[in-house]
């Protein structure tokens, strides 16, 4: 059906493509990672492109995304974390504005496919461990040992924390995917509804005007939650940056 | 009609791509691997943009700008002390000016005052002097009338008695009355 709100999840098929008996297609998903990629890093490119010492609007926005960035990752890990900082840059930009070229009618929204957000979250998680590992040495598994807890209760906080360590990807990857998705579901939901009953007449097309608000409303609360997430995932990449940086510090 | 068009779009679209109806596309593993390898392709490339290009570029941007607005306050700073020092090298320059001119004040004031009392003390010897004199003319004047007195009063009296009694009274029984009165 036109309305079935899983439809806008589906993968199309736009190039064939299959190497080794794996499909490496290049689907309508693919076609929006392009799209979100090449709109972003060409309008920071062209943004930036002046130089100005004034900025111009455009030059200001990208300005505004950078000190927000920054600013987001020096807060969390402090001025040793800004190593990280192009990979925390990337993350936030993609992610925001994959989420909000989904907010277009007919467009397909990245981040709505639980493999993405998880290859994104484990890319953090990935680094975390790389880094921490590689600064720290064993002293990163500090990190699971807290400080001032009592012997006999060490064993249990340890298991805790790595438990915790480990499913952060997890939770990281499906608060993205999961509020994507139910986003767009719920909206297309009460859109449904829109269309369904003013397809019985007069009364139909009154009774149509609640789910139509409420469309409205869910629209503007999707742009809200398509800017939360990106910036909460950025926010926790920073996070867990710092305990690659200071892993006793907590 | 429209709906069931949509419906076969959709189906053959859903079996184009080789998807089992049932499944629920995000969940769908077949997907995974093109997924995967676009992200990674357009992720790596949205990276490297942002690494190589887009950061290093706003980074530079916002430091000369820094750069600039410290510079500038740099100068500002500089040359508000030159016009602080400029102001307390006027005012110092000014408190001086005013102390000479106090001084200078002060010592005509001194000097107009020496003089007007170098003026004052000869006018008052002069009119001290001149009193003096006066005074003692007055006393001579004085003593001369009083000695005089007696005469009159002798003379006036003997025409009084002469006048009142026609008889002669001597001049020297007169005079004798007269300082017996007076009390000499």
């Amino acid at each position: 059906m036109a309305n079935d709100p899983i439809h806008q999840f589906h993968l199309n098929k736009l190039i064939p493509l299959e190497i080794g008996g794996v499909d490496f297609s290049f689907t309508n998903s693919s076609l929006f990672m392009a799209v979100t990629v090449a709109a972003t890093a060409g309008f920071m490119i062209w943004a930036t492109s002046g130089r100005g010492l004034i900025p111009s609007r455009a030059q200001s926005v990208a300005e505004i995304a950078y000190e927000f960035s920054s600013n987001m990752l020096r807060d969390a890990a402090g001025s040793e974390g800004m190593r990280f900082f192009p990979l925390v840059f990337s993350l936030f930009l993609f992610i925001l504005i994959a989420n909000l070229f989904g907010m277009f009618p007919y467009f397909f929204t990245v981040t709505s496919h639980i493999i993405v957000t998880a290859a994104l979250a484990m890319l953090v998680f990935a680094t975390v461990l790389i880094a921490g590992i590689s600064r720290h040495g064993l002293g990163f598994f500090k990190l699971f040992v807290p400080s001032g807890v009592p012997g006999w209760l060490m064993p249990l906080v340890v298991a805790i924390e790595v438990i915790s360590f480990l499913t952060r990807p997890i939770s990281h990857s499906v608060r993205l995917f999961a509020n994507m998705l139910a986003g767009h579901i719920t909206l297309k939901v009460f859109a449904g509804f829109v269309v369904s009953l003013s397809a019985l007449g007069a009364v139909g097309i009154a009774g149509s005007i609640l789910p139509m608000l409420m469309t409205i409303a869910l629209t503007a609360l999707e742009f809200l939650v398509a800017f939360l997430q990106a910036y909460v995932f950025a926010m926790l990449t920073c996070m867990y940056i710092n305990d690659a940086i200071h892993p006793g510090g907590h | 009609m429209l709906v069931s068009a949509a419906f076969a779009a959709t189906t053959e679209a859903s079996h184009e791509a080789g998807h089992g109806a049932g499944v629920f596309p995000p969940f769908d593993s077949s997907s995974f691997a093109s997924q995967l390898l676009w992200l990674a392709i357009t992720f790596g490339i949205f990276y490297y943009l942002m690494a190589k290009v887009i950061i290093p570029r706003l980074s530079g941007i916002l430091g000369t700008r820094r750069d600039r607005i410290a510079r500038d306050l740099d100068e500002a700073q500089r040359l508000k002390e030159e016009s602080d020092a400029a102001l307390a090298a006027y005012e110092q320059e000014l408190a001086e000016a005013r102390k000479n001119a106090g001084n200078i004040a002060h010592e005509a004031r001194d000097k107009a005052k020496a003089e007007a009392d170098a003026k004052r003390g000869s006018a008052e010897a002069a009119l001290n002097e001149k009193l003096a004199g006066a005074e003692k003319q007055i006393a001579t004047i004085k003593a001369k009338a009083l000695a005089e007195v007696d005469g009159i009063a002798a003379d006036t009296a003997t025409e009084i008695v002469r006048q009142l009694v026609g008889g002669s009274v001597t001049r020297a029984e007169i005079a004798k009355a007269v300082s017996a009165v007076t009390g000499k």
